[in-house]
């Protein structure tokens, strides 16, 4: 591997001008995409498991996303790589999958009314009495996990960005291509479910 | 405000979204409101569960390597352990020599200078993971002060064992730990801390079984110190000075 690689810079070196350029920009190239790839991946993945919920469709999400954004580097100018990595999983994510769904499937509800949330959490104190034993409870855990699996996807995936990825809201707007209301209102609402489905974990075990 | 405007802006204001007079108001009707302070208190919880539990997938092993071969940026990128400097030694060979003169030269040089290479090499990916680490808060996967749950996490996921002693008696207490890929193989990266820092160990099998003492060295801030022993090779890097990782080595050494 070594010798072919000295091989081709030497063959570089001799060969015309603007073939020498063009094969330096292939490897600036590669190498701006290593360091955004590096640093990025897991969150990538992060980002693709919580959604596709699989793991297999999760690496081939990603794979295909950074084949993606390898191509659409040179239009990349921005400094928030991580943001742009995970517009390019979401979409991808989307186009793989939502394609096989039937319609129908996106969830029924007016968001925008929804933006005034608590509003209908008739008790506050009960809410805070469970969540909190929910949380003491051994397996919290796997009660945590299981509902935001649970959340739809239009929900868990502001909860995945907000919460385990810890951007802002524009960056959430810019990543779901969705206004900066609406990610509040999703938020919002993403949370009552969550709270809603801990309350029915604890009161069912 | 009233208690249904309060509650539209409580999630901008729990996550921090908020101008200053925006936060100031809603502070001082959460000051005065049982209701929306209970309210804010259950979505603090939720917050923080969600924050603790939730589990946060790294990419799997291999899947990096497997992306890199289909962009075929990976021998560019992340050389093989042997002959990373090459297209350097590549460039100061004049124009007029040939191709095959320099796969000659380059052969007789790896075997020279191997050694030292890949041991440059191998500083410089560790260093890159422990600051990738620090940087990306993404320190351990396994968080846990108990060596009985970091050891098995660990053995489970890699085809070796690593050990896992017990150092807070030496100030040197147990974090947790991840998977890093580091030598071309996925390995177990142990996370200690002392006092504010942080300490990264790094360990794998290798071939030689033989014993090699501590070595040291510093580079870009960061102290790093390497030795094998029966069979295992073993990198720390942390920040804090040489003599401090000495001491941790040496107490990871005799309590292994």
């Amino acid at each position: 591997m070594a010798q072919s690689r000295v091989q081709s810079r030497v063959f570089a070196g001799l060969s015309a001008p603007g073939v020498e350029a063009s094969a330096l920009d292939e490897r600036s190239k590669a190498r701006r995409f290593e360091q955004l790839f590096a640093a990025h991946l897991d969150a990538a993945y992060n980002f693709a498991r919580w959604l596709a919920r699989d793991e297999s469709n999760a690496k081939d999400v990603v794979q295909e996303a950074c084949l993606r954004a390898f191509k659409s580097l040179d239009g990349f100018h921005g400094d928030n790589g991580r943001a742009w990595l995970l517009a390019i999983v979401r979409n991808t994510y989307y186009t793989w999958f939502r394609r096989n769904k039937a319609e129908g499937q996106s969830v029924p509800f007016d968001e925008d009314s929804m933006a005034a949330d608590g509003h209908d959490l008739a008790d506050p104190e009960s809410a805070i009495g469970s969540i909190d034993r929910v949380l003491q409870q051994r397996d919290a855990q796997r009660l945590v996990n299981a509902a935001l699996a649970q959340l739809p996807e239009e929900f868990r995936e502001v909860v995945v960005l907000r919460e385990l990825e810890d951007l802002s809201y524009k960056e959430i707007a810019a990543i779901a291509r969705i206004p900066l209301g609406t990610v509040m209102s999703r938020l919002a609402r993403a949370r009552k479910l969550l709270l809603q489905y801990l309350q029915h974990a604890q009161q069912e075990s | 405000m009233n208690c249904t405007e309060i509650r539209s802006r409580l999630h901008a204001y729990l996550d921090q979204e908020l101008d200053l007079p925006g936060a100031v108001a809603i502070d001082q009707h959460l000051a005065a409101c049982p209701g929306c302070k209970a309210l804010f208190a259950a979505q603090t919880a939720l917050r923080s569960g969600i924050r603790k539990h939730a589990e946060y997938h790294a990419a799997p092993a291999g899947l990096a390597d497997r992306i890199r071969s289909k962009l075929g940026t990976g021998a560019a990128d992340v050389p093989a352990r042997r002959g990373w400097r090459w297209p350097q030694f590549g460039q100061w060979l004049p124009a007029g020599a040939a191709a095959a003169a320099a796969a000659v030269i380059s052969w007789t040089a790896a075997v020279q200078y191997a050694g030292v290479s890949a041991d440059q090499m191998l500083a410089e990916q560790v260093i890159a993971g422990h600051a990738r680490a620090v940087l990306t808060s993404r320190l351990v996967e396994v968080a846990s002060s108990d060596q009985h749950t970091v050891k098995p996490w660990l053995s489970s996921k890699l085809d070796y064992s690593p050990p896992v002693p017990e150092l807070s008696g030496a100030g040197f207490p147990l974090a947790g730990g991840r998977l890093d890929y580091l030598d071309n193989r996925p390995v177990a990266a142990l996370v200690y801390r002392y006092r504010q820092h942080v300490i990264n160990l790094f360990v794998w099998p290798e071939t030689k079984s033989g014993r090699v003492p501590p070595q040291a060295l510093a580079k870009h801030g960061y102290n790093v110190l390497r030795w094998s022993d029966s069979g295992m090779t073993f990198w720390a890097i942390s920040d804090v000075n040489a003599a401090e990782l000495k001491t941790f080595a040496d107490a990871y050494a005799s309590a292994r």
